[in-house]
C-alpha cells in the first residue's frame, strides 16, 4: 500500500471514530452531561487518538525503514558478491533500488540486476508491515479513546491537553532547529579541528583549499586571508556606504521631509529591501563591477580588477541601506518630543538639535541597527558568490580581487558529494566561525535595542 | 576685553556667526537629502538596467522561411497525427531535418536548435501542411538573434542586412513555458517557475501551521520560565541567522542524515520552511497580541477554556494577521538562493519537474546560473527572468499588504 494510501486510509478511520463517537456521546448527552465535555469533544478525542499513533509510528518509520530493506538485501545470498563497503557498493546499492523502485530503466552494474528483485521484495515487506502496524495503532488507539466514551468522562480536558501540547511541539521546533545547526556545525567542525590544528585554521595565512597537501592540510587552509576579506567587503565598504546614507536618509525622513512626501518616499526605500539579493548580485556582477574596474585604470591602478572588494562592498551596502535607516527612524521617533522642542526653543537651529541632542539620544538604537545590518552584510552570500572572486589574498587595496567566508562556503561545498574531506569539512569549519559571530553580533544589536526602548519608556 | 569691543563689532560678529550656523544648517539639510536621493537613485539605476537589458528577452528574432513539406514527402500516416504517437512519428520522419536544410538555403546556422518543435506543433495543428509548401515564421538562432537586436558579430550582421525582409520580431512564447537550454533562443524558465512553486508548497505547508501553532503557544499558553525564554531567545536569534547556514543545516540534517535526494524541491522546501518559521512566528505573535483585550476577558468570563478562547476567538481575529506575515516570509524564502545553493538545486535542469523529489531549480538560482553565461542571448534572458521574479514579488507582497490595510479599514 503507498504511502499516499495508508494516510487516506488511517484519516478516513479516525473521520469515521469522530461521527461514531459524537453520535454516541450525543444519546446521552441531553441527559446527565458533565458541564463542558460536549459530543464533539468525545469525537474530536476518539479521531485524535485513532490518527496520532499511526502518524508517529510513519514518522519514525519513514527514517528506519531503507536501513532495514537495505539489511535484508544484504542478508541474501546474491548480496555477498558485493565488493567492500565503499563508494562502488554504494552505487551499485542504489542502482537496484533505483531498478527495484522502477525509476531507472537499466543498470550500469550487473550486480545490480540481480539484487533489484531482493530489493522489491524486501521493500514490498516493509511496506506490508508498517501498513498493518499503522491500522492496527489506530485501530487500538481508536478503540482504546472509544471505550472512555461515557458521560461522566471529562472529554473537554483531554481533548485541551492534547491541543496544548500541539502548540508546545510547534514551538519546540524552534528550539530543535537551533540545536540541530549548532550541532551539525560543531559535530562536523569538530571533525574539521580533528585533521586540521585550530591555530592554523584561524590565523594561517595561506589558504588554498582546491591543492590541499594530504601530509599537512592546515598548511593549506589558513582562513586569515577569507576572514579580512569578509571585513573589507562586509565591514569596511558596505557600512563606509549604508551608515552615512541610511543615517542621513533616516534623518531627512523624521526631520525634514513634510508628511506627504515621507509617505511616498519610505516604501520606495523599503523596497531596496525586498529586491531578492540574486538581483543585487547580477548588478554588482554585471554593472558595478566594470564600471569600478574602469575607475581602477582611470586612477593609474593597473592592477584593478573585475572581481573586486569595491564593486561587491558598494552593492552590498546599498542593499544595507533600508536596514540601518530603518532602525534609526525607529529610535529617532523614539527620541521625546520634548528634548527636540526643547532644544529648538533654546534657540539652536534643527541640524545642531539632530546632531547634538537627538542623535545622542537615538544612538543606542542606531548602533544596535547598524550591528545588525553588519550581521546581515557577514552572512550575505549571493553578492559576494556573484561579484568577488575566490582567491584568498591578504590585501587592503579596494580595487584588488578579494573573497569572503560565505563565498569559500559555497564554493567548497560545489561538486562534492562526500562530506569528510578536510576540503568539504573546512565549510562547516568557516559556517561554525561565521554562525558564532552573527549571533554574536544580534545578541549585542537584540540587547542594545532592548535596552534603549525601556529607557525611554 | 569684552568692553573694548564695540556693539558694532560685536553685531557683525554675531551676524557673521549666525551666517555659519545657517550654512551648516543648509549643509547639513543637503547632506541629508543627498542621502535619500542617492539611495533612490540607486534603485531608479537598478529598475532602468534591469528594464532596459531585460524587456528584449520577452522577443524572439522571427524568420520567415519558405518550406516545401509536400516535396520533402515525409513517411508519416496522416491518421496518426491526432493521436499521441505524433510527436514521435513526426520526429521520426525526420522532420528536423527538412527543416533545416529548408533553413540552409537561406543561410547556414540560421535557425534556433527548436524552431522544428514550432513546425511539428503546426503540422499537429494543420496536418494539411505536409501536402504543401508555406512560407513559416520561425525562431532565429542566437547570432542572427543577437544581430537583429542590434549587437551581433560582423557575420551575423550582414546575413541579418541580406534577410532583413525576411526578419520580424515576436513574443517569445517559449521563455515563459520552456526550461533550461544550452541556447539561449530555446531557454526558458517554466521548469524554474515550476521548480519555485513546488518549493514554495512545502516551505509553505510546514512553516504556516507550526509557526503559528507556535506563535499561539509562546502569547496564549507559555509560562514565564527560563524555558520559555531560551524559545523566545532561539526564534529571536533564527530569524537573523545567514540563510546561507540553513543551507548547511539542510545538506548536514535533511541530505547526509536523512539521505533524502539532492536538488529535490522537498529538500529546498524543508531548508528553507526552518528560514521563514520565525520570520512567521514573529509576525503572527504581533497578530495575537493585537487581538482586544475586551475580546479575551468576554470570552473569559462567559466561561470559556483557555483553549476553546484561543481557537474560537484569537485564532479568527488573529488569521488575517498572520496570513499577511506568511505570505511576506514566503515572498522572501521565493527570493532566497544561498542555502538552495548548497543543497544542489543549482544543476543544469532540461525538463519541468514532475514531483517534490525530482531534480529541480527555482527561478532565483537560474537567474544565478544564466548570469554566469557570456551570450548575449543569455543576458538579456537573465534580466528578462528577473522582470519575471521581481513581478512575481510585487504581486504577492500587494496583495499581502492590500488584504491587510482592507481588513484594518473593517475593525
Amino acid at each position: 500500500m503507498s504511502t499516499l494510501g495508508l494516510l487516506f486510509t488511517v484519516t478516513a478511520l479516525a473521520l469515521i471514530g469522530w461521527f461514531i463517537a459524537r453520535a454516541r456521546a450525543a444519546q446521552f448527552a441531553c441527559s446527565r452531561r458533565r458541564p463542558g465535555a460536549s459530543p464533539a469533544h468525545h469525537g474530536w478525542r476518539v479521531a485524535a487518538f485513532t490518527l496520532l499513533p499511526p502518524l508517529l509510528f510513519l514518522c519514525v518509520w519513514a527514517t528506519v525503514s531503507p536501513a532495514l530493506v537495505t539489511d535484508r538485501v544484504l542478508a541474501t545470498p546474491a548480496a555477498a558478491a558485493l565488493p567492500p563497503p565503499g563508494y562502488d557498493r554504494a552505487t551499485i546499492l542504489a542502482e537496484a533500488r533505483g531498478l527495484a523502485a522502477g525509476e531507472r530503466p537499466g543498470a550500469f552494474h550487473p550486480l545490480s540486476r540481480t539484487l533489484a528483485p531482493a530489493y522489491a521484495a524486501a521493500q514490498l515487506r516493509t511496506d506490508w508491515i508498517a501498513a498493518a502496524t499503522a491500522l492496527l495503532l489506530g485501530l487500538i488507539g481508536g478503540a482504546l479513546a472509544f471505550v472512555r466514551v461515557r458521560a461522566d468522562f471529562a472529554a473537554h480536558a483531554s481533548v485541551e491537553r492534547l491541543v496544548r501540547s500541539t502548540f508546545l511541539a510547534a514551538s519546540l521546533l524552534a528550539i530543535l532547529t537551533t540545536l540541530g545547526i549548532a550541532l551539525s556545525l560543531a559535530w562536523q567542525g569538530g571533525r574539521f579541528f580533528a585533521i586540521v590544528s585550530p591555530t592554523d585554521f584561524l590565523f594561517g595565512t595561506h589558504w588554498s583549499p582546491q591543492a590541499i597537501d594530504p601530509r599537512d592540510p592546515g598548511a593549506s587552509l589558513g582562513a586569515l586571508p577569507v576572514f579580512w576579506g569578509t571585513v573589507l567587503i562586509a565591514v569596511v565598504i558596505a557600512m563606509a556606504v549604508a551608515i552615512p546614507v541610511g543615517l542621513g536618509a533616516a534623518i531627512w525622513l523624521t526631520q525634514y521631509a513634510r508628511p506627504a512626501t515621507r509617505r511616498r518616499v519610505k516604501p520606495a526605500l523599503e523596497l531596496l529591501a525586498g529586491v531578492p539579493t540574486v538581483v543585487y548580485g547580477w548588478f554588482a556582477a554585471l554593472s558595478v563591477a566594470p564600471a569600478v574596474r574602469s575607475l581602477g585604470v582611470a586612477l593609474g591602478i593597473e592592477s584593478a580588477s573585475g572581481e573586486s572588494a569595491l564593486a561587491a562592498g558598494l552593492v552590498m551596502g546599498a542593499m544595507i541601506v533600508p536596514f540601518v535607516s530603518s532602525v534609526a527612524d525607529d529610535s529617532l521617533h523614539a527620541v521625546p518630543v520634548a528634548l527636540r522642542d526643547g532644544s529648538l526653543a533654546l534657540g539652536a537651529t534643527p541640524s545642531e538639535t539632530i546632531r547634538q541632542v537627538l542623535l545622542p539620544a537615538a544612538l543606542p538604537g542606531v548602533v544596535g541597527g547598524v550591528l545588525l545590518g553588519v550581521s546581515r552584510a557577514v552572512g550575505e552570500t549571493v553578492i559576494v558568490v556573484m561579484a568577488a572572486s575566490g582567491v584568498a589574498t591578504l590585501s587592503a587595496n579596494p580595487f584588488a580581487p578579494a573573497t569572503a567566508v560565505t563565498r569559500q562556503i559555497v564554493d567548497l561545498l560545489t561538486g562534492e558529494a562526500v562530506f569528510d574531506s578536510p576540503k568539504t569539512l573546512a565549510a562547516f569549519a568557516l559556517g561554525l566561525v561565521l554562525f558564532a559571530i552573527t549571533l554574536a553580533l544580534n545578541v549585542a544589536a537584540l540587547g542594545i535595542v532592548r535596552r534603549h526602548g525601556q529607557a525611554h519608556g | 576685553m569684552a568692553e573694548s569691543v564695540t556693539p558694532d563689532r560685536r553685531e557683525r560678529a554675531l551676524a557673521r556667526r549666525l551666517r555659519r550656523r545657517a550654512a551648516a544648517e543648509r549643509r547639513f539639510r543637503w547632506l541629508t537629502t543627498l542621502a535619500v536621493v542617492g539611495a533612490l537613485g540607486f534603485l531608479l539605476v537598478l529598475v532602468t538596467s534591469i528594464v532596459a537589458q531585460g524587456w528584449r528577452g520577452f522577443t524572439e528574432t522571427r524568420v520567415a522561411v519558405p518550406t516545401d513539406l509536400a516535396a520533402a514527402h515525409l513517411p508519416v500516416d496522416p491518421a496518426r497525427l491526432g493521436g499521441r504517437g505524433a510527436d514521435l512519428a513526426l520526429a521520426g520522419a525526420g522532420l528536423e531535418g527538412v527543416v533545416d536544410r529548408a533553413a540552409d538555403r537561406l543561410a547556414p546556422d540560421l535557425l534556433s536548435p527548436g524552431a522544428w518543435l514550432r513546425v511539428r506543433d503546426a503540422i499537429k495543428r494543420d496536418p494539411s501542411l505536409l501536402g504543401r509548401s508555406a512560407v513559416l515564421d520561425l525562431p532565429a538562432g542566437d547570432a542572427l538573434d543577437r544581430a537583429w537586436k542590434g549587437d551581433g558579430t560582423p557575420a551575423a550582421e550582414a546575413v541579418s542586412r541580406r534577410l532583413a525582409p525576411r526578419l520580424s520580431t515576436g513574443l517569445a512564447t517559449g521563455f515563459l513555458t520552456g526550461a533550461d537550454a544550452t541556447d539561449a533562443t530555446r531557454a526558458g524558465i517554466w521548469a524554474a517557475l515550476k521548480g519555485s512553486l513546488l518549493t514554495m508548497a512545502v516551505t509553505l505547508a510546514l512553516a504556516f501551521p507550526v509557526g503559528t501553532l507556535a506563535a499561539l503557544y509562546l502569547e496564549e499558553f507559555a509560562p514565564r520560565n527560563r524555558w520559555t525564554d531560551l524559545l523566545e531567545v532561539s526564534i529571536n536569534n533564527l530569524a537573523a541567522v545567514p540563510s546561507i547556514i540553513f543551507g548547511l543545516l539542510g545538506l548536514a540534517i535533511f541530505i547526509g542524515a536523512f539521505g533524502l535526494p539532492r536538488s529535490a524541491p522537498l529538500v529546498g522546501g524543508l531548508t528553507l520552511a526552518l528560514m521563514t518559521m520565525p520570520v512567521i512566528v514573529i509576525a503572527a505573535r504581533a497578530a495575537i497580541r493585537s487581538v482586544p483585550g475586551s475580546v479575551r476577558e468576554a470570552a473569559l468570563g462567559i466561561g470559556a477554556s483557555p483553549v476553546r478562547l484561543v481557537v474560537h476567538h484569537v485564532l479568527p481575529l488573529a488569521l488575517p494577521g498572520m496570513l499577511t506575515g506568511t505570505v511576506l516570509g514566503v515572498a522572501r524564502a521565493l527570493g532566497e538562493t544561498a542555502p538552495l545553493l548548497l543543497i544542489g538545486m543549482r544543476a543544469f535542469v532540461a525538463a519541468p519537474p514532475r514531483g517534490f523529489t525530482d531534480p529541480a531549480t527555482v527561478l532565483p538560482v537560474q537567474i544565478f546560473l544564466w548570469s554566469d553565461q557570456v551570450s548575449g542571448g543569455f543576458v538579456e534572458r537573465t534580466a528578462a527572468a528577473i522582470i519575471v521574479l521581481l513581478a512575481l514579488l510585487l504581486a504577492i507582497t500587494g496583495v499581502a499588504v492590500t488584504l491587510r490595510n482592507r481588513w484594518e479599514a473593517r475593525r
